[in-house]
């Protein structure tokens, strides 16, 4: 037990120390707010760069005509880079979304055992992957087997980097839809898959939609996977067998040329290609994730 | 009618769409095994040829006749980048989630975190491109030239000719754009913390960063640790803004000794190099092979990191829903 | 037996809506008072959960603060060390007179009162990753408190005050976690107590425990209240009547009637006290 004086006792030893804890608090918090600061410059410096350097090279011609000779006074636009990458967003969604929202509705419906959450952590681990190592499997699976570089390989590369994203943002957002909803609908005796069909997917339409479209927003800035996919081109699409072009991947190109012409033209790709990524960002943002309150880990993230 | 419409669906037809279900859900675990096994097949070659040297070597030489290929200098490449990207953006990302999760009043957290992820949104590419042209200028004059003459000629790691496009700035881009990934995780985390933790150390006098070094880190570590190693799977898979800006140095000069000097890292080898390889060729198989030793860090970063990170967060699902 | 009676009278003006009652009281000596809130005014979001209440608290005495839940009783007594505001969204309005000394008066001094108010939480919450030991002396080391033998000395005599250090003394080492749900909630209260404060604010301290734990804690309470000046919450009304000397009584965020134990059990004065008592409604 502690006795009175003894309370008196330890109270000495306590320091009146609070003023230098109290500026040591100043100080951190000053240092957290630097750390904020330090990571929007970048931010603020490329969006303002690549409309500075961006926004002069735009004008109609730019955004439908094929690319020039290299260094020539003509240098044309970025036309097949755009219809590439509308292409590839398109076809590979055709493949990513079913495959992905099925996929969300086993994790969500049917996949609370081990099977389940070894798919879903499986899924987690390959949201994460490299997608350079993605676009060498591809290159292996597709362009070896048919022996050309075409959209399809870079469609069956980008449907595979989506894929996780929509699985995850299905399963999270089916996981929203109140049970009683649910069971509403097994008291009545409908079947289950026509629950999951009628009523879970249409409570669950916005989170849908979300995982959708940023799965769009990351592909479409991927630039990796389509070096040894689509190769590169300068024509516009001829065929399914042919090399096309993307937009990220016009922007590196253009970025290695010796000439200021093509650096120009590089912001310009890029201006075009942080507008798409970013509307679509901003977009779903705007329409569908304050409803959700935030949380999900999948938010639109940066191709490799 | 629409009761009688939705009733209208047979139990084999509930057995059809489960399966259906299940066989998508397994396309991921099928692609992931596929993956392993291409690139096991298609760097078998240069298995056979270099053996436990293609680990160790550093010699890159795809003349044909006196082909040998080493990735020691890529691997090597590759952490020394991911590494300095981590010891930079690691601090930065603790603060940043630190003010989002502590400090921040309501409406600056919201325009904070909207800018955050924003800048998760922008394409590497676009970072490539930016630190090609905007930014190597600004680390060159502002940080290397200073770094170089003062302590050039003592320190190794400053030694060389800062030109800008070298080790350093890749790691300093890398680490921007790993912040907000390891930002946006670790706020998740400390906001999981439970407010009963904070508020016994508000109890005992504690001033907000004590709070913070007494509650909130101890009972967030393990998920903290998680989102950096997140971050560092990220760092080492990326490609195509280490690409643009590490120099491209290969063989025994890609050796990192410099910051400043050039280098290459495992994934901006292969997407300099393939576009060259023929197919079929030892060369394109040592690329692959490359591809290979990246996979297997990749994965096994990737999985410590979903462990740390998905247990953190699953429990405070659960206390949410108690 | 005045201050009392004119601090009802605050009350009676708006009480008088709600009963007819008058409302008086009696006492016989000359009370000290440890701790006085003023016209406590509590907004959660804008919403008023207390709503202009004042009190005052003996020293060395145990008041108990009782209503039904969403009264504002919690939220008053976290008003009383200032907890109340660090939740998103709280105001609070008004004084709090710790020996005359105003808490509220700037905001620096919410850390150096704080620690002079302890506080135990409704669910035991010590720190997960802490030994038993450092639990205990985490408020001290805060603190500027070094000599390693008086910490070492506080946490026996703490751990002993809660009756828990012959149960741990040789655990002392282990995860505060590996506790049972009582002896943690006793490791919190010396863990506040550590910290040498002069008043106590428990939070239904035991209302996630087993009826033994309990017994425990009450023991516990009327063996700590020769020191110290202890509020607690509690929504168990035969533990008010076991523990305290006074009890207040909330309802709808105001302070319907305060005064002895004995008499507000026995003899309430309002009509809703005299309800909520009984047990007609809670």
């Amino acid at each position: 037990m502690i006795t009175i004086e003894q309370r008196a006792e330890f109270r000495k030893h306590f320091r009146n120390n609070i003023a230098s804890r109290m500026i040591t608090d100043k100080v951190i918090k000053g240092i957290v707010f630097g750390c904020v600061i330090l990571a929007i410059i970048p931010l603020g410096s490329i969006l303002l760069e690549v409309v500075r350097n961006g926004a002069p090279v735009l004008s109609a011609g730019f955004l439908t005509q094929p690319p020039g000779a290299v260094g020539s006074d003509q240098p044309g636009g970025i036309g097949p880079a755009i219809q590439g990458t509308l292409m590839l967003i398109g076809m590979s969604s055709l493949i990513g979304v079913p495959i992905g929202v099925l996929g969300g509705i086993f994790l969500s419906e049917y996949g609370n055992n081990r099977f389940g959450n070894t798919i879903r952590f499986f899924n987690d681990v390959l949201a994460e992957f490299p997608t350079i190592v993605i676009g060498l499997f591809s290159f292996a699976v597709i362009v070896l087997t048919l022996g050309y570089f075409s959209i399809l390989a870079g469609t069956f590369a980008l449907s595979i980097i989506m894929l996780p994203i929509i699985t995850r943002t299905t399963e999270e957002s089916l996981k929203l839809v109140p049970v009683t909803i649910r069971e509403a609908g097994y008291a009545l005796g409908i079947k289950r898959w026509t629950v999951i069909f009628r009523i879970l997917l249409s409570s669950a339409k916005s989170g849908l939609i979300t995982g959708i479209m940023l799965s769009i927003a990351r592909i479409g800035g991927e630039t990796a996977p389509l070096i040894f996919t689509i190769l590169g081109s300068s024509d516009f699409f001829t065929g399914f067998d042919q090399p096309m072009d993307a937009l990220p991947l016009r922007i590196w190109r253009l970025s290695l040329l010796p000439y200021d012409t093509a650096t120009a033209q590089g912001w310009g790709a890029a201006l075009v290609l942080i507008l798409i990524v970013l509307t679509l960002n901003i977009g779903v943002r705007y329409l569908f994730l304050r409803k959700r309150g935030g949380g999900s880990r999948f938010r639109i993230t940066a191709g490799v | 009618m629409e009761t009688v419409k939705l009733k209208g669906g047979s139990p084999l037809f509930d057995k059809i769409f489960k399966i259906a279900a299940a066989v998508a859900a397994t396309y991921i675990l099928a692609i992931i095994a596929l993956i392993v096994f291409q690139l096991v097949s298609g760097s078998y070659q240069i298995w056979a040829q270099e053996g436990i040297s293609f680990l160790t070597g550093s010699d890159w030489n795809a003349v044909e006749g006196s082909e040998s290929y080493g990735a020691a200098p890529y691997i090597a490449g590759t952490f020394v980048t991911a590494g300095l990207a981590m010891l930079i953006g690691v601090p930065i990302s603790i603060g940043i989630a630190m003010f989002l999760a502590e400090l921040a009043p309501k409406f600056l957290r919201s325009i904070l975190s909207f800018i955050i992820e924003l800048l998760a949104a922008v394409p590497s590419v676009i970072y490539g491109l930016w630190g090609m042209f905007v930014f190597r200028d600004y680390l060159r004059d502002w940080i290397e030239v200073p770094l170089n003459n003062a302590l050039g000629n003592n320190v190794f790691l400053f030694s060389g000719t800062p030109f800008g496009l070298d080790i350093f700035t890749a790691s300093v881009v890398l680490a921007i754009m790993v912040i907000p990934t390891i930002a946006s995780i670790s706020r998740e985390i400390m906001i999981a913390v439970p407010n009963s933790q904070r508020e016994a150390a508000y109890m005992l006098g504690a001033t907000k960063w004590e709070v913070f070094k007494m509650a909130v880190i101890p009972y967030s570590k393990s998920g903290l640790i998680g989102a950096s190693i997140l971050g560092l799977g990220r760092a080492v898979g990326e490609t195509m803004a280490v690409t643009m800006l590490i120099g491209n140095a290969t063989g025994p000069q890609a050796f990192p000794t410099s910051l400043f000097g050039p280098s290459q890292t495992m994934s901006s080898i292969i997407a300099n190099e393939f576009p060259e390889a023929s197919q079929g060729s030892l060369h394109m198989a040592a690329l692959i092979g490359v591809g290979l030793i990246l996979f297997a860090v990749a994965i096994c970063i990737n999985m410590v990191a979903q462990l740390l990170v998905s247990r953190v967060l699953k429990t405070h699902q659960g206390a949410v829903l108690a | 037996m005045v201050e009392v009676a004119d601090l009802e009278s605050q009350q009676v003006y708006k009480m008088e809506t709600l009963t007819k009652t008058p409302i008086a009281f009696k006492s016989s000596e000359e009370p000290r008072y440890k701790l006085i809130a003023e016209n406590i005014v509590a907004t959660y979001n804008g919403i008023e959960a207390v709503k202009n209440v004042s009190m005052k608290f003996r020293e060395k005495a145990v008041t108990a603060l009782i209503g039904p839940s969403g009264c504002g009783k919690t939220t008053l007594l976290r008003c009383l060390n200032r907890m109340h505001e660090l939740s998103k969204g709280a105001k609070v309005v008004g004084r709090v007179l710790l020996d005359g000394q105003d808490l509220y008066s700037n905001r620096e001094d919410a850390i150096i009162h704080r620690r002079k108010i302890g506080m135990v939480f409704q669910k035991p919450n010590p720190f997960p990753t802490m030994s038993i030991y450092d639990n205990v002396a985490a408020g001290l080391k805060l603190n500027g408190v070094r000599d390693k033998h008086i910490i070492e000395q506080i946490v026996q005599g703490c751990l002993e005050m809660v009756y828990l250090w012959d149960e741990v003394k040789h655990d002392l080492k282990k995860p505060g976690m590996s506790l049972s749900g009582g002896q943690q909630q006793r490791l919190c209260i010396a863990r506040a107590l550590a910290i040498q404060p002069e008043v106590l604010l428990m939070d239904e301290p035991a209302s996630a425990l087993d009826p033994i734990a309990t017994q425990k804690i009450e023991e516990m309470i009327n063996e700590l209240k020769k020191e110290y000046t202890i509020i607690i919450v509690t929504h168990n009304m035969q533990q008010a009547v076991r523990v305290s000397d006074y009890t207040g009584f909330m309802y709808l965020g105001d302070l319907v009637e305060f005064g002895e134990t004995k008499q507000i059990f026995e003899n309430p004065r309002n009509e809703i006290t005299a309800k909520y008592v009984q047990g007609q409604f809670g």
